[in-house]
């Protein structure tokens, strides 16, 4: 079975930081054009503009050429063909495939069937790597170490399958967690516990102002309408986490604010202007991140 | 002791074969479903409702000249984690095993994840097992999440 990258587990904190030297190394020199004798299949059975336009982009500066689907609509999936076919039929015609599926677990069923590496792109609420990469290399590229940092973790914690992936994955590097979020979306027992075994010291809040002066890296999430029971709850909440540019007056001189994107109101427009925001990179740096996952998974870094 | 052997005579001994004793009696069952008896040939007698010390309710399951492999035996561990297998030969025990709950099953459980691929696809299940104060839970090898045991369904024969 090719090497693939399902879930953030599946990479050791060495090889994490081969992908975030070679990211680097593809930032610096954005277009080198090795895998011109490569097809990439970029197979999205749910629409998800953002993750493929990142990834078409990385395939394209490889010199790669890309075959594939934005969804599932006009596919033989569409017509009722198995995931295990589709997967069998696209591992013939491409060197890697890189899926996006609604369904969990999904994407580490494709790597068992395909004969070619596999990155997942997003299996329903499941599990999104590179995001979590692309995460680790923005904390390492603006604090110039992932080590001892504090992480404050904003808004949905308890739904937000990114905040989790990121707190496994930083949980190599001796981090402080702080947790920021109303009741309804606090962080699960299950990470918690985690922590604890792993003796990461973290504390939890509900004010977002208590803990912004000692935080290195603010990860804020999107706190959506759906997941309150109460609609009322839900107003009151979106503005208690409503970051602005004058709450971030006297914050630490390296901190920076990420975001997976796209952001509702937890962000106001006037914090772009600062020098702490830092979301619009982190998403750029996405691109030189799936660069230097997909050409560790060709075997080409 | 003798209270124990005195039970077991309530259902007719056997000569060769394999006597599972020790059975929750509501699992008895979803035991005969996870060995698939119900296709089995040789004679199979079935105690259920009987006394017992350290269950409610105990059953138990006589099958004559039909032998497990630990494999194959260890899979009802996860529902009757304190059932003994007794291997009879010629009307005598000449064995017992205590069951073990294996490191990793395959095809039995449905995952309780109603938007895992494996409920969705025709994917056999997997799960890799987990003690956790001192109950078993079952991480799905798909979707990452857990299904404890309280949640457990049994996929059947006549799917
Ligand atoms: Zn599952």
């Amino acid at each position: 079975m090719a090497k693939s990258l399902i879930s953030i587990h599946d990479f050791s904190k060495e090889e994490i930081l081969h992908i975030l030297e070679v990211a680097r190394e593809f930032e610096q020199n954005k277009s080198q054009t090795f895998l011109s004798d490569k097809v990439i299949a970029c197979i999205f059975f749910e629409p998800s503009t953002r993750t493929r336009l990142s990834f078409e982009t990385a395939s394209n500066r490889l010199g790669a050429r890309v075959i594939g689907f934005p969804d599932a609509g006009n596919t033989s999936v569409r017509k009722g063909e198995s995931l295990k076919d589709t997967i069998k039929m696209v591992s013939n015609y491409a060197d890697l495939i890189v899926m996006r599926h609604p369904l969990e677990g999904s994407a580490r069923y494709a790597s068992e069937v395909a004969s070619v590496p596999v990155i997942n792109a997003g299996d329903g609420a499941n599990q999104h790597p590179t995001q979590t990469l692309l995460d680790l290399y923005s904390i390492l590229q603006t604090q110039g170490t992932l080590e001892n940092l504090t992480i404050n973790m904003v808004g949905d914690l308890k739904y937000g399958r990114t905040v989790h992936s990121l707190l496994q994955a930083m949980s190599h590097f001796s981090p402080s967690f702080i947790f920021t979020a109303p009741e309804e979306l606090k962080m699960p027992e299950e990470y918690k516990n985690f922590l604890s075994q792993k003796e990461i010291p973290y504390s939890e809040t509900l004010d977002l102002n208590e803990h912004l002066k000692t935080t290195d890296i603010l990860y804020m999430t999107r706190v959506q309408q759906e997941r309150f029971t109460d609609p009322m709850e839900y107003e009151r909440v979106k503005d208690t986490y409503r970051l602005t540019a004058r709450l971030l007056e006297g914050v630490r001189d390296n901190m920076k604010v990420l975001h997976p994107l796209p952001r509702l109101t937890e962000i106001a427009n006037d914090v772009d202007e600062t020098p702490y925001a830092y979301y619009f990179k982190q998403a750029e740096n996405g691109v030189y991140v799936r660069m230097a996952i997909i050409a560790y998974l060709l075997g080409k870094r | 002791m003798e209270n124990r052997e005195k039970e077991v005579l309530k259902v007719s001994a056997i000569k060769n074969g394999t006597v599972l004793d020790h059975i929750p009696s509501e699992q008895l069952f979803r035991v005969i479903d996870i060995l698939r008896l119900n296709l089995s040939t040789t004679p199979i007698t079935f105690g259920m409702n009987l006394d017992s010390k350290s269950l409610k309710s105990k059953a138990i399951i006589k099958i004559s000249d039909r032998f497990f492999e630990d494999d194959e035996i260890n899979r009802i561990a996860l529902i009757a984690p304190n059932a003994s297998m007794n291997i009879i030969r010629n009307f005598e025990v000449i064995e017992k095993r205590v069951l073990s709950i294996p490191e990793t099953i395959t095809g039995i459980v449905r995952c309780i994840n109603p938007v895992c691929v494996t409920n969705h696809q025709e994917i056999e299940t997997k799960f890799h097992t987990y003690e956790k104060d001192g109950k078993i839970e079952l991480h799905c090898h798909y979707c990452e999440k857990t299904t404890g045991l309280k949640n457990l369904k049994i996929i059947t024969n006549d799917r």
